[in-house]
């Protein structure tokens, strides 16, 4: 008599166990049928626009220019030294600066982002704050080659308070 | 394994097959290879095939220097990559004899405790999807995206952080972090109930899981068993209590210890030491003190020639560093004691006599990450 008592405790109990589990699947299902209050997703491709990542977010490395497209880097190669991977190379030129003397600057900031692992060394190296965060992370492309960037601009000038 | 191999060749009316799951199984949660014998439908063997997320990270640390080898620890505990970072940022500040500000402390204590929340989380949602309860995934995941974006918001990455360096922090917390990470704790607060009644009570989860994979205090110490897996088997073993680091010593916490040794156990660390969590986050994070972010560091780091040992707790067990310096910019030798390896290694002693099917439930109670058993 007992063990037929236990069998349907058991029973009872299990169907019990289900119906929490059921009530709260249902709260979100009625939830969500009504309201939109937990939609959690985002529509990416379609919010493209109105999409804004945070301040901090370290999409890729980039040369922070100003409007007159001078750039900050004095070419000293502290950023080639702190990274890990080797995913940057600074190529150097000698380039007279207004008083006529030859000083060393950049010829190409050469910065592969698929060897890239987006520890920030190199920022955090430079000493003259010449590389920041870039906040674009749509890197897909066609074309390995494509990856491997410049980050001076096509006929950009160092700042002039940069020291050597 | 040859042995086995033979027993099959020369007796084709043997009952027992050698089946391999992996390493594509979805259960196994990354590219493990288990080798398991079966007779009929019960486990009489386990072998675990290491190897195939090798990277070869220790090694790789021998070449570069220390701030670099930070964002390597990202990558071998994922889930867990704060915790990583602090291990070795702690093993070269105290061997330098630096002392970071308190401030630093602070953060470092509160960014390890939410990412021991958000790894547990993830392991209630895939553990739940595991034994077949689909919902769990979306509801585990759904609340792990707050946190992720708490870290996005400071450090400017959702997984793999790389935040620590040696002497302090990459840069500094966002204004905002304090105010939604106290949201944060009052949203969780609301809804870790909610996992308690879909899964915890459920009836066919008990099923699965009481009195499944035995784990008994005796081979948890044998074994090196740590994390959540051991103190289910009642091993204290929890590093923040024994041997504290960071500002630990100012928080008050229980360390969760149940002495079942199932996977129920298991399971029931993981969901106490979630709120144990919350609340060392409680008491600390009004206390942030004002500060610098980062010490006062040489522009090149070099241990002086030693050995260097320290272990933190991550989501998973013990970690532990060891620095062989020979007085260079970059370590002689690095050795990682990584907990999964340890906790992989008692899978067999756990499975041999339960089902295929309970094998899957006891692989995902222990909570193997991958790549940080092949590193």
């Amino acid at each position: 008599m007992k063990e037929i008592l236990n069998y349907f405790q058991e029973i009872f109990s299990a169907i019990r166990s289900l119906t929490t589990g059921m009530k709260v699947t249902g709260k979100y299902f009625a939830i969500n049928a009504f309201t939109d209050k937990q939609v959690f997703t985002q529509k990416y491709p379609e919010n493209r626009k109105e999409l804004k990542m945070f301040d901090a977010f370290r999409g890729e490395v980039i040369m922070t220019h100003n409007e007159n497209n001078e750039h900050r880097c004095n070419g000293c190669g502290i950023c080639e030294l702190n990274c890990p991977n080797g995913s940057i190379e600074i190529i150097a030129k000698k380039e007279n600066n207004e008083d006529g003397k030859a000083i060393r600057a950049i010829d190409q900031h050469v910065y592969q982002l698929a060897m890239c692992t987006f520890c920030g060394l190199c920022i955090k190296a430079c000493p003259s704050n010449a590389l920041d965060w870039g906040q674009d992370f749509e890197h897909a492309v066609f074309d390995r080659s494509k990856l491997t960037k410049v980050l001076n601009q096509p006929g950009s000038k160092i700042q002039k308070d940069i020291k050597e | 394994m040859i042995e086995n191999r033979e027993i099959l060749l020369n007796d084709p009316n043997s009952e027992r097959y050698l089946v391999n799951m992996g390493p594509q199984h979805p259960s196994t949660h990354g590219v493990l290879r288990l080798v398991v014998g079966i007779k009929g439908e019960t486990v009489d063997s386990v072998q675990p095939h290491c190897g195939y997320i090798h990277r070869g990270i220790e090694k790789m640390c021998e070449h570069i220097t220390y701030p670099q080898i930070i964002h390597l620890t990202d990558r071998m505990d994922y889930l867990s990559a704060h915790q990583n970072n602090h291990a070795v940022c702690l093993a070269v500040e105290n061997a330098l004899g630096v002392q970071v500000p308190e401030r630093v402390q602070y953060i470092r204590t509160i960014m390890d405790e939410l990412s021991r929340i958000a790894s547990h989380q993830l392991w209630w949602a895939t553990f739940g999807m595991d034994l077949g309860a689909l919902t769990t995934f979306f509801y585990g995941l759904r609340d792990r995206e707050k946190i992720l974006d708490i870290f996005e918001e400071s450090t400017g990455s959702r997984f793999l952080q790389s935040y620590y360096t040696p002497g302090g922090l990459m840069k500094d917390i966002h204004p905002d972090f304090q105010k939604h990470v106290k949201e944060f704790l009052v949203y969780f607060r609301k809804l870790l109930p909610e996992y308690d009644q879909l899964l915890t009570g459920n009836v066919i989860y008990r099923a699965r899981s009481i009195n499944m994979g035995l784990l008994s205090k005796e081979d948890a110490i044998n074994y090196g068993v740590t994390g959540p897996s051991g103190r289910g088997s009642g091993f204290s073993c929890d590093v923040r209590k024994h041997k504290p680091y960071g500002v630990y010593h100012k928080a008050e916490f229980n360390e969760i210890l149940r002495t079942e040794g199932d996977v129920h156990a298991r399971y029931m660390v993981h969901m106490d030491e979630m709120r144990e969590s919350m609340k060392i986050i409680e008491q600390l994070i009004d206390n942030i003190p004002a500060g610098d972010f980062i010490a006062k560091m040489k522009p090149v780091i070099k241990l002086p020639a030693g050995e260097y040992w320290q272990s933190v707790e991550t989501a998973r067990g013990e970690l532990g560093v060891y620095i062989v310096s020979d007085g260079n910019k970059n370590p002689y030798r690095m050795k990682f004691r990584s907990p999964n390896l340890s906790n992989l290694g008692v899978l067999e002693k756990l499975s041999i006599g339960h089902k295929i099917a309970d094998l899957i439930a006891i692989g995902g109670s222990m909570d193997y990450i991958i790549p940080d058993i092949d590193r």
